[in-house]
């Protein structure tokens, strides 16, 4: 590596550096209280309360019932046990969903396998700022429709769809139909309030604010059933069979915590760094900023797509320089398929391959975007006077 | 049971005249380097023309098998019952005991065949055959003895001590490694490379290999998936030291200076020379690519003259005649597949033109190369001497 200055971690949408305390928790947890909550004893007691403080805490953030919350394994697991759950336990009522297109893969694969189960799904397109339109979506629903799945923040470009009123037609149009959302990149960042928000079912996975990996969960209203897809042991309410994993929970349940703890002063301080590079990049000629400034987008995505430049290679540059950015979305980066958030929004065929995503945490600093910003100045002419032709 | 001992077999090294003991103890040496890697104790001993590994404790028989077929120079590998010099009564037992024990099954066709080494031994060959054929087609009622076509041959030879085996499990054969040179190895990170290297390194040579790595263009992903090929192949070769040099500013300078569709071949052409140069500063005294006629504008027959023409040392192409299929169906059975196909880009994709030249003219690409003169030899120098080597094993 050459001219390593101050290490910038701009990928904090694919994961993020741990809170020191969640990890001393999740320590504590696997070293002392490492008990199992099923267990009749002192040690299943203090795991079993563990896990209680971790549903509380989460609770509190969304001001919903600790009942109400399901750990998983992750974002993925959450959003799959909505969507399968669902359709196995309304398919009599129903074989209709509703999605949108920038979908993440946790999302569209399961819905993928749906419509071989026999469903019908109906993938809703977006408009160059990756927005579903409420109207669009009103009349999609029919009578038979069981579900509605849309992303809270596009994890691409982050994209805020506007959920409140997305879930309010729904509700409208058809009553009984649930309405889900993939909160992964929205949680932490916005305050949810799913029973406002009419949200049946929130997923939302903890290593994306500052907790451990291998955890998440789902948010399910009481008033909701689904089937559960992993049936075993009976634990948490028989929604989701298998021993805890007390650790990663309890570690979730304080990174929500501390996440949200002063969650205007956070939010404010991604938003100005996002701001900063937006307006650094938008002066480069031939950068496209596929993200918008303030409350257009969400705080901690900025998308850039620049001219005549492969992303990978800019990366690779920028990693040189201990600044770690991702290209398209990293969850699915190490496949070399072109993102379908970029194709929806009608970016230009040319750019698909040179867009790379920033995306900003709460170790970051209001700096980060200068060096960052900097070091792509530099970059550019260089990378572009050779390229394939 | 567990087997106590196994007879090495071994072809072409047992041909090798007075340097005989050189290729054995080249052998030995080997199958004591891949023992080291399973869990136990094995005493290795020669003895008359003949290498056993003995167990020494408990081991794992399929561990051990494994890497006994990882030893080049190793034919067959016989688990075998060796018993001390004892009386014909007692040998004829043991020996009905054993096939017994080996063989399960009832019906099967045997021959037998006796090696009276020890002249003292006061039963011929030949007795030993029909005495013990007798005894086995006596035990199994269903067996039958077929002199050209058996299921298996229960073998006893009567040396110092009696060896008994009916198995004979095929080793990886080619030579020992360390009885042939050594050879530097162009390794990309694609399927061919690798097989050449293993091809090669069956003969008997070492092998050093040297990665071009182009950061940014090539990611740190791609140079560990080359150092994890290094390392497939050290598996069978041996240590492998592998020189990571970085090709970015040469190969961005050839980009500037020279026609685009001739880039592809100058670079090779800049490879080999580096590749040269490091082989002969490591004792090196050829080169070995995994090229194959036609498989690439890079590879056809004037292309791989004109990349061949720089260099002095010979260079091996082992899979030069081989298609495509058959040098992937022996990366699979050598287990470099997988990992050769993961999807990271190498240095010699990243500036490919549309239509790079099929046909280089040396002449033309020689004067290209005139543009280059300035700055390209103390280029080189800095490739080479701030090269990584990386011990892959």
């Amino acid at each position: 590596m050459q001219n390593v200055q101050k290490e910038v971690y701009f990928d904090n949408a694919a994961t993020t550096r741990v809170f020191p305390e969640a990890a001393e928790l999740v320590m504590k947890m696997m070293e002392t209280d490492y008990g199992n909550p099923s267990s009749r004893h002192i040690r299943g007691m203090e795991a079993e309360n563990a896990v209680k403080e971790a549903g509380e805490r989460v609770a509190k953030t969304l001001r919903v019932k600790p009942s109400e919350i399901i750990f998983t394994s992750g974002g993925t697991e959450a959003d799959n046990m909505a969507l399968i759950g669902t359709a196995l336990k309304r398919q009599k009522r129903g074989r209709h969903i509703i999605s949108s297109n920038i979908e993440h893969a946790a999302i569209y694969k399961p819905l993928e396998f749906l419509e071989k189960q026999g469903f019908e799904v109906s993938f809703l397109p977006v408009d160059e700022n990756g927005h579903v339109s409420a109207e669009q979506l009103a009349n999609a629903i029919r009578p038979d429709t069981i579900l509605v799945s849309i992303m809270y923040v596009n994890n691409e470009i982050g994209a805020v769809e506007p959920i409140e009123e997305l879930a309010r037609i729904t509700k409208e149009k058809n009553a009984s139909c649930y309405f889900h959302t993939d909160a992964i990149q929205a949680y932490g960042k916005y305050d949810i309030r799913p029973k406002k928000e009419q949200i049946d079912m929130l997923s939302v996975s903890g290593h994306k604010l500052h907790g451990p990996k291998g955890t998440g969960f789902l948010y399910l209203d009481e008033r909701v059933n689904i089937s559960p897809i992993l049936l075993g042991g009976g634990q948490q309410r028989d929604f989701r069979s298998g021993t805890e994993n007390v650790p990663g929970i309890a570690g979730l349940g304080l990174a929500a915590e501390l996440y949200y703890k002063n969650h205007a002063a956070h939010v404010e301080k991604m938003t100005a760094i996002k701001d900063r590079l937006i307006d650094r990049l938008s002066a480069m000629e031939g950068v496209r900023v596929n993200s918008g400034k303030g409350l257009l987008s969400a705080p901690q995505i900025v998308s850039a797509s620049f001219s005549g430049v492969r992303a990978e290679v800019l990366l690779h540059a920028l990693e040189e320089k201990g600044i770690y950015v991702s290209s398209g979305s990293a969850c699915s980066s190490n496949h070399p398929a072109i993102s379908g958030t970029l194709r929806a929004i009608g970016l230009p065929k040319e750019l698909l391959d040179s867009t790379l995503r920033f995306s900003f945490g709460l170790f970051n600093e209001p700096e980060d975007a200068d060096i960052c910003a900097d070091a792509i100045a530099e970059l550019l002419p260089v990378l572009r006077r050779f390229t394939r032709r | 049971m567990q087997y106590q001992s196994f007879l090495i077999k071994y072809a072409e090294i047992g041909t090798k005249g007075k340097n005989r003991y050189i290729f054995e103890d080249a052998l030995m040496q080997q199958i004591r380097f891949h023992l080291n890697k399973v869990e136990g104790e094995f005493a290795i001993q020669k003895e008359q023309g003949r290498i056993y590994v003995n167990a020494k404790s408990e081991y794992d028989y399929d561990e051990l098998i494994c890497a006994l077929q990882k030893v080049f120079g190793v034919t067959g590998i016989c688990p075998m019952m060796q018993i001390e010099k004892c009386d014909y009564e007692t040998l004829r037992r043991e020996v009905l005991a054993f096939v017994q024990r080996e063989h399960p099954e009832q019906a099967f066709s045997f021959k037998v065949r006796a090696k009276r080494a020890d002249k003292h031994y006061p039963v011929t060959s030949d007795e030993i055959n029909a005495d013990v054929g007798y005894d086995i087609l006596t035990a199994y009622p269903k067996s039958r003895v077929d002199v050209h076509n058996p299921d298996f041959i229960v073998y006893i030879e009567i040396r110092k001590n009696i060896n008994v085996y009916t198995k004979n499990i095929r080793g990886a054969g080619g030579m020992p490694i360390g009885t042939n040179g050594k050879a530097m190895l162009l390794l990309s990170g694609g399927i061919d490379s690798p097989v050449a290297g293993y091809m090669i390194a069956k003969r008997g040579v070492r092998i050093e290999a040297v990665y071009f790595h182009a950061p940014p263009y090539t990611s740190e992903r791609a140079k560990q998936k080359v150092v994890d090929l290094a390392k497939l192949v050290a598996q069978y070769a041996g240590p492998v030291k592998l020189h990571v040099i970085n090709f970015t500013e040469i190969q961005l300078y050839i980009y500037e200076k020279c026609p685009h569709d001739e880039l592809t071949i100058i670079m090779r052409r800049y490879m080999m020379r580096i590749a040269e140069r490091l082989a002969e500063t490591n004792d090196c005294i050829g080169l070995i690519t995994g090229e194959s006629i036609g498989q690439v504008a890079s590879q056809t027959m004037f292309s791989l003259r004109t990349t061949d023409e720089v260099c002095g040392l010979p260079v091996y192409r082992p899979v030069i005649g081989f298609d495509k299929q058959e040098i992937v169906d022996l990366s699979e059975k050598i287990g470099t597949y997988e990992t050769s196909i993961l999807p990271y880009e190498d240095c010699c994709t990243i500036f490919v033109a549309k239509h790079p030249v099929t046909k280089p003219n040396l002449k033309s690409i020689k004067k290209s190369e005139e543009h280059l003169k300035e700055k390209i030899e103390e280029m080189v120098e800095t490739a080479v001497s701030t090269e990584e080597v990386i011990w892959c094993s």
